[in-house]
Protein backbone atom coordinates (compact mmCIF):
# COMPACT_ATOMS: atom_id res chain seq x y z
CA UNK A 1 0.00 0.00 0.00
CA UNK A 2 1.46 3.13 -0.86
CA UNK A 3 -0.37 6.06 1.07
CA UNK A 4 0.35 9.49 -0.50
CA UNK A 5 -1.64 11.76 1.95
CA UNK A 6 -0.37 11.67 5.62
CA UNK A 7 -2.00 13.38 8.76
CA UNK A 8 -1.30 16.70 9.43
CA UNK A 9 1.55 17.75 11.74
CA UNK A 10 -1.15 20.01 13.68
CA UNK A 11 -3.25 17.00 14.10
CA UNK A 12 -0.76 14.31 14.65
CA UNK A 13 0.97 17.19 17.34
CA UNK A 14 -3.12 17.21 18.70
CA UNK A 15 -3.40 13.84 18.95
CA UNK A 16 0.12 13.09 20.52
CA UNK A 17 -0.86 16.12 23.37
CA UNK A 18 -4.05 14.18 23.94
CA UNK A 19 -6.46 16.96 22.52
CA UNK A 20 -8.66 15.64 20.41
CA UNK A 21 -11.70 15.04 20.31
CA UNK A 22 -12.82 10.79 20.64
CA UNK A 23 -13.92 10.96 16.30
CA UNK A 24 -10.15 12.22 15.27
CA UNK A 25 -8.72 9.89 17.80
CA UNK A 26 -10.36 7.08 16.47
CA UNK A 27 -9.67 8.38 12.45
CA UNK A 28 -5.72 9.30 13.44
CA UNK A 29 -5.09 5.89 15.61
CA UNK A 30 -6.75 4.10 12.43
CA UNK A 31 -4.39 6.02 9.76
CA UNK A 32 -1.44 5.22 11.96
CA UNK A 33 -2.07 1.57 12.00
CA UNK A 34 -1.34 1.36 8.13
CA UNK A 35 1.09 4.14 8.05
CA UNK A 36 4.63 3.81 8.98
CA UNK A 37 5.56 7.60 8.09
CA UNK A 38 2.61 8.86 10.37
CA UNK A 39 3.71 6.47 13.65
CA UNK A 40 7.02 7.48 13.19
CA UNK A 41 5.97 11.45 13.11
CA UNK A 42 3.95 10.77 16.06
CA UNK A 43 6.77 8.88 17.92
CA UNK A 44 8.78 11.98 17.30
CA UNK A 45 6.00 14.43 18.96
CA UNK A 46 5.21 12.08 21.89
CA UNK A 47 9.36 12.57 22.70
CA UNK A 48 8.48 16.72 22.84
CA UNK A 49 6.61 15.35 25.09
CA UNK A 50 8.62 13.60 27.08
CA UNK A 51 11.38 16.33 26.94
CA UNK A 52 8.99 18.55 28.35
CA UNK A 53 8.05 17.31 31.69
CA UNK A 54 11.71 15.74 31.97
CA UNK A 55 12.39 19.66 32.05
CA UNK A 56 9.94 20.28 34.39
CA UNK A 57 11.00 21.44 38.16
CA UNK A 58 9.31 18.44 40.70
CA UNK A 59 5.80 19.25 42.19
CA UNK A 60 5.72 18.23 45.90
CA UNK A 61 3.83 15.24 46.48
CA UNK A 62 1.28 14.48 49.72
CA UNK A 63 3.24 12.84 53.03
CA UNK A 64 1.19 10.01 52.20
CA UNK A 65 1.46 9.60 48.35
CA UNK A 66 4.18 6.53 48.45
CA UNK A 67 1.97 4.42 50.50
CA UNK A 68 -1.35 5.22 48.66
CA UNK A 69 0.78 4.55 45.59
CA UNK A 70 2.15 0.97 46.62
CA UNK A 71 -1.27 0.09 48.12
CA UNK A 72 -2.57 0.79 44.55
CA UNK A 73 -0.11 -1.23 43.45
CA UNK A 74 -0.96 -4.20 45.53
CA UNK A 75 -4.29 -3.64 44.58
CA UNK A 76 -3.69 -4.64 40.92
CA UNK A 77 -1.38 -7.30 40.08
CA UNK A 78 1.49 -6.89 37.06
CA UNK A 79 -0.32 -7.76 33.91
CA UNK A 80 2.00 -10.76 32.36
CA UNK A 81 0.93 -10.42 29.42
CA UNK A 82 -0.21 -7.84 26.50
CA UNK A 83 -3.11 -8.28 25.10
CA UNK A 84 -2.55 -7.82 21.34
CA UNK A 85 -6.05 -6.21 19.37
CA UNK A 86 -6.40 -7.91 16.68
CA UNK A 87 -7.42 -6.25 13.08
CA UNK A 88 -10.86 -7.08 10.99
CA UNK A 89 -10.26 -7.77 7.32
CA UNK A 90 -10.50 -4.16 6.37
CA UNK A 91 -10.74 -2.65 10.03
CA UNK A 92 -7.38 -1.98 11.76
CA UNK A 93 -7.24 -2.81 15.68
CA UNK A 94 -8.74 0.54 17.39
CA UNK A 95 -11.51 0.72 14.39
CA UNK A 96 -12.38 -3.15 14.83
CA UNK A 97 -13.12 -1.85 18.29
CA UNK A 98 -15.37 0.67 17.64
CA UNK A 99 -17.30 -1.44 14.72
CA UNK A 100 -17.07 -4.37 17.03
CA UNK A 101 -18.13 -6.81 13.97
CA UNK A 102 -16.44 -7.66 10.13
CA UNK A 103 -17.73 -6.07 7.18
CA UNK A 104 -20.57 -8.29 6.49
CA UNK A 105 -22.03 -7.86 9.74
CA UNK A 106 -21.87 -3.59 9.77
CA UNK A 107 -25.44 -2.38 10.08
CA UNK A 108 -25.79 -0.06 7.14
CA UNK A 109 -28.55 3.13 7.08
CA UNK A 110 -29.07 3.74 3.75
CA UNK A 111 -28.36 7.39 1.99
CA UNK A 112 -29.97 6.67 -1.16
CA UNK A 113 -28.54 5.52 -4.55
CA UNK A 114 -26.66 3.12 -3.05
CA UNK A 115 -24.52 4.98 -0.64
CA UNK A 116 -24.82 3.99 3.15
CA UNK A 117 -23.58 4.66 6.25
CA UNK A 118 -22.97 3.37 9.48
CA UNK A 119 -22.47 5.83 12.48
CA UNK A 120 -19.87 4.96 15.39
CA UNK A 121 -20.48 5.97 18.79
CA UNK A 122 -18.09 8.91 20.24
CA UNK A 123 -18.79 11.37 22.65
CA UNK A 124 -20.70 14.29 21.10
CA UNK A 125 -18.03 17.23 20.40
CA UNK A 126 -17.26 15.27 17.09
CA UNK A 127 -18.79 12.37 14.93
CA UNK A 128 -17.26 8.92 13.26
CA UNK A 129 -19.10 6.99 10.44
CA UNK A 130 -18.12 4.45 8.16
CA UNK A 131 -19.03 5.03 4.38
CA UNK A 132 -19.73 2.90 1.47
CA UNK A 133 -20.07 4.34 -1.70
CA UNK A 134 -20.51 2.10 -4.74
CA UNK A 135 -18.01 2.03 -7.56
CA UNK A 136 -18.28 4.62 -9.63
CA UNK A 137 -20.91 6.60 -7.38
CA UNK A 138 -20.73 10.45 -6.40
CA UNK A 139 -21.56 11.95 -2.50
CA UNK A 140 -23.43 14.88 -2.53
CA UNK A 141 -21.51 17.93 -2.99
CA UNK A 142 -20.95 19.60 0.03
CA UNK A 143 -18.60 22.47 2.06
CA UNK A 144 -17.67 22.12 5.48
CA UNK A 145 -18.14 24.22 9.03
CA UNK A 146 -15.72 22.88 10.57
CA UNK A 147 -12.63 20.10 10.04
CA UNK A 148 -13.82 16.60 8.01
CA UNK A 149 -11.15 13.78 7.90
CA UNK A 150 -11.70 10.92 5.43
CA UNK A 151 -9.76 7.65 5.42
CA UNK A 152 -9.78 5.17 2.38
CA UNK A 153 -9.67 1.58 3.48
CA UNK A 154 -10.75 -0.21 0.56
CA UNK A 155 -10.88 1.19 -3.34
CA UNK A 156 -10.55 5.00 -3.73
CA UNK A 157 -12.16 8.34 -4.31
CA UNK A 158 -11.33 11.34 -6.29
CA UNK A 159 -12.88 15.19 -5.75
CA UNK A 160 -11.56 18.15 -7.31
CA UNK A 161 -8.54 18.14 -4.97
CA UNK A 162 -6.98 14.94 -5.80
CA UNK A 163 -7.07 10.88 -5.78
CA UNK A 164 -7.58 9.01 -2.67
CA UNK A 165 -6.75 5.36 -2.23
CA UNK A 166 -6.74 2.77 0.69
CA UNK A 167 -4.73 4.75 3.97
CA UNK A 168 -5.16 7.75 2.04
CA UNK A 169 -6.55 10.42 4.55
CA UNK A 170 -8.44 13.79 3.49
CA UNK A 171 -8.49 16.54 5.78
CA UNK A 172 -10.80 18.59 4.78
CA UNK A 173 -11.33 22.72 6.24
CA UNK A 174 -13.56 25.33 6.79
CA UNK A 175 -14.76 26.59 3.69
CA UNK A 176 -13.29 23.49 1.29
CA UNK A 177 -16.42 22.54 -1.09
CA UNK A 178 -15.74 18.95 -2.65
CA UNK A 179 -17.49 16.16 -4.68
CA UNK A 180 -15.95 13.16 -4.17
CA UNK A 181 -16.74 10.17 -6.56
CA UNK A 182 -15.83 6.78 -6.07
CA UNK A 183 -13.48 5.02 -8.96
CA UNK A 184 -14.93 2.17 -10.77
CA UNK A 185 -13.41 -1.38 -9.57
CA UNK A 186 -14.05 -1.93 -5.90
CA UNK A 187 -16.67 0.07 -3.69
CA UNK A 188 -15.43 2.72 -2.24
CA UNK A 189 -14.89 1.98 2.23
CA UNK A 190 -14.26 4.60 4.32
CA UNK A 191 -13.64 6.18 7.71
CA UNK A 192 -15.43 9.70 8.41
CA UNK A 193 -14.85 12.07 11.39
CA UNK A 194 -16.00 15.60 11.54
CA UNK A 195 -16.70 17.92 14.12
CA UNK A 196 -19.43 20.19 12.48
CA UNK A 197 -22.38 18.87 10.41
CA UNK A 198 -21.69 19.28 6.87
CA UNK A 199 -22.82 21.81 4.50
CA UNK A 200 -24.73 20.45 1.54
CA UNK A 201 -25.63 22.18 -1.41
CA UNK A 202 -28.50 21.03 -2.59
CA UNK A 203 -31.90 21.73 -1.35
CA UNK A 204 -33.08 17.45 -0.98
CA UNK A 205 -29.60 16.31 0.48
CA UNK A 206 -30.37 19.26 3.31
CA UNK A 207 -33.56 18.20 4.20
CA UNK A 208 -32.24 14.37 4.94
CA UNK A 209 -29.92 16.12 6.71
CA UNK A 210 -31.46 16.64 9.76
CA UNK A 211 -32.69 12.70 9.85
CA UNK A 212 -29.35 10.85 8.95
CA UNK A 213 -27.29 12.81 11.19
CA UNK A 214 -24.74 13.46 8.14
CA UNK B 1 -0.12 17.79 37.29
CA UNK B 2 0.03 21.26 35.55
CA UNK B 3 -2.64 20.36 33.31
CA UNK B 4 -5.03 22.97 35.62
CA UNK B 5 -6.66 19.75 37.31
CA UNK B 6 -7.30 20.91 41.07
CA UNK B 7 -4.42 19.57 43.51
CA UNK B 8 -5.83 16.46 44.45
CA UNK B 9 -7.07 15.15 41.55
CA UNK B 10 -3.58 15.46 40.32
CA UNK B 11 -2.28 13.91 43.21
CA UNK B 12 -4.58 11.29 42.58
CA UNK B 13 -3.90 11.09 38.98
CA UNK B 14 0.30 11.13 40.05
CA UNK B 15 -0.35 7.91 41.79
CA UNK B 16 -2.41 6.26 39.28
CA UNK B 17 0.20 6.99 36.60
CA UNK B 18 2.92 5.66 38.73
CA UNK B 19 0.86 2.55 39.95
CA UNK B 20 0.90 1.74 35.69
CA UNK B 21 4.24 2.26 35.26
CA UNK B 22 4.52 -0.25 37.77
CA UNK B 23 2.34 -2.52 36.13
CA UNK B 24 3.23 -2.21 32.49
CA UNK B 25 6.83 -2.16 32.97
CA UNK B 26 7.82 -5.14 31.03
CA UNK B 27 6.18 -3.54 28.11
CA UNK B 28 8.74 -0.78 27.97
CA UNK B 29 10.64 -1.11 25.23
CA UNK B 30 14.31 0.98 26.07
CA UNK B 31 15.44 0.69 22.25
CA UNK B 32 11.79 2.77 21.06
CA UNK B 33 11.49 5.69 23.39
CA UNK B 34 13.29 7.26 26.59
CA UNK B 35 11.54 7.02 29.72
CA UNK B 36 10.25 10.31 29.82
CA UNK B 37 8.70 9.50 26.47
CA UNK B 38 6.87 6.47 28.19
CA UNK B 39 5.96 8.13 31.63
CA UNK B 40 4.91 11.12 29.25
CA UNK B 41 2.17 8.89 26.97
CA UNK B 42 1.36 6.91 30.35
CA UNK B 43 0.01 10.12 31.90
CA UNK B 44 -1.02 11.78 29.37
CA UNK B 45 -3.66 8.91 28.83
CA UNK B 46 -4.41 8.96 32.82
CA UNK B 47 -5.06 12.24 32.34
CA UNK B 48 -7.58 11.71 29.52
CA UNK B 49 -9.48 9.08 31.15
CA UNK B 50 -9.51 11.00 34.34
CA UNK B 51 -10.61 14.72 33.34
CA UNK B 52 -12.41 14.20 30.19
CA UNK B 53 -14.05 10.27 30.39
CA UNK B 54 -13.83 10.14 26.92
CA UNK B 55 -12.22 6.83 24.89
CA UNK B 56 -8.94 7.47 22.74
CA UNK B 57 -8.46 4.75 20.19
CA UNK B 58 -4.35 3.85 19.97
CA UNK B 59 -2.89 2.46 17.07
CA UNK B 60 -2.78 -1.02 16.83
CA UNK B 61 0.58 -2.22 17.76
CA UNK B 62 3.27 -4.02 16.27
CA UNK B 63 4.86 -7.09 16.93
CA UNK B 64 8.47 -5.79 17.64
CA UNK B 65 9.62 -10.03 17.70
CA UNK B 66 11.28 -11.73 19.92
CA UNK B 67 14.00 -9.68 21.23
CA UNK B 68 15.64 -11.36 23.91
CA UNK B 69 17.76 -8.12 24.30
CA UNK B 70 17.27 -4.74 23.37
CA UNK B 71 19.79 -3.55 21.19
CA UNK B 72 22.23 -1.55 23.41
CA UNK B 73 23.55 1.51 20.68
CA UNK B 74 19.92 1.81 20.05
CA UNK B 75 18.98 2.06 23.63
CA UNK B 76 21.63 4.80 23.88
CA UNK B 77 20.38 6.62 20.87
CA UNK B 78 16.88 6.65 21.91
CA UNK B 79 17.72 7.61 25.76
CA UNK B 80 19.72 10.33 24.58
CA UNK B 81 16.98 11.90 22.13
CA UNK B 82 15.45 13.52 25.42
CA UNK B 83 18.25 15.19 26.60
CA UNK B 84 19.16 16.25 23.18
CA UNK B 85 15.13 17.60 22.47
CA UNK B 86 15.45 19.19 25.81
CA UNK B 87 18.66 21.44 25.49
CA UNK B 88 16.98 22.58 21.99
CA UNK B 89 13.79 23.32 23.68
CA UNK B 90 15.72 25.42 26.42
CA UNK B 91 17.24 27.34 23.94
CA UNK B 92 14.08 28.26 21.81
CA UNK B 93 12.82 31.90 22.55
CA UNK B 94 11.01 32.18 25.79
CA UNK B 95 7.08 32.82 23.93
CA UNK B 96 7.51 29.34 21.61
CA UNK B 97 8.97 27.41 23.89
CA UNK B 98 5.95 28.22 26.53
CA UNK B 99 3.49 27.49 23.78
CA UNK B 100 4.87 24.47 23.34
CA UNK B 101 4.90 23.14 27.26
CA UNK B 102 1.13 24.57 27.29
CA UNK B 103 0.62 22.01 24.26
CA UNK B 104 1.61 19.11 25.99
CA UNK B 105 0.42 19.55 29.08
CA UNK B 106 -3.18 19.66 27.50
CA UNK B 107 -3.79 23.32 27.78
CA UNK B 108 -4.06 24.68 24.07
CA UNK B 109 -7.25 23.35 21.96
CA UNK B 110 -6.08 21.39 19.30
CA UNK B 111 -6.85 24.93 16.69
CA UNK B 112 -4.25 26.32 19.02
CA UNK B 113 -1.65 24.02 18.73
CA UNK B 114 1.40 25.75 16.61
CA UNK B 115 2.45 23.56 14.24
CA UNK B 116 6.25 24.85 14.21
CA UNK B 117 7.91 23.67 17.06
CA UNK B 118 11.38 24.49 15.66
CA UNK B 119 12.38 21.18 17.58
CA UNK B 120 14.99 18.90 15.76
CA UNK B 121 12.15 16.18 15.43
CA UNK B 122 13.18 14.51 12.15
CA UNK B 123 16.51 12.28 13.14
CA UNK B 124 14.14 11.00 15.99
CA UNK B 125 11.37 10.17 12.76
CA UNK B 126 14.04 9.13 10.21
CA UNK B 127 15.54 6.46 13.48
CA UNK B 128 11.92 5.46 14.10
CA UNK B 129 11.38 4.82 10.35
CA UNK B 130 14.31 3.05 9.92
CA UNK B 131 13.24 0.33 12.95
CA UNK B 132 9.47 -0.02 11.28
CA UNK B 133 11.36 -0.74 7.66
CA UNK B 134 13.63 -3.51 9.38
CA UNK B 135 10.42 -4.89 11.43
CA UNK B 136 7.98 -4.80 8.25
CA UNK B 137 11.21 -6.81 6.33
CA UNK B 138 11.64 -9.26 8.85
CA UNK B 139 8.01 -10.00 8.77
CA UNK B 140 7.87 -10.73 5.25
Amino acid sequence: MTIRHHISDAVLMAYAAGELAEAFNLIVATHVSMCDDCRAQLAAFEAVGGAVIDGQDEVAMSGSALEATLSRIDLTPQATTRVRRQARGIFPAPLADYVGADLASVGWTSLGAGVRQAMLPTDRRATARLLYIPAGARMPDHGHRGMEMTLVLQGAFADQNDRFGPGDIEIADEGMEHTPVAEMGQDCICLAATDAPLRFSGIVPRLVQGWFRI
Amino acid sequence: MKSGAAASLAEECAQDVMATLWQKAHQFDPARASVATWVYTIARNRRIDMLRKSLRAEPEELDWGPEAEPDQAEVYEAQQETQRLGKALAVLPDKQRALIERAFYGDLSHSEIAVETGLPLGTIKSRIRLALDRLRQEMT
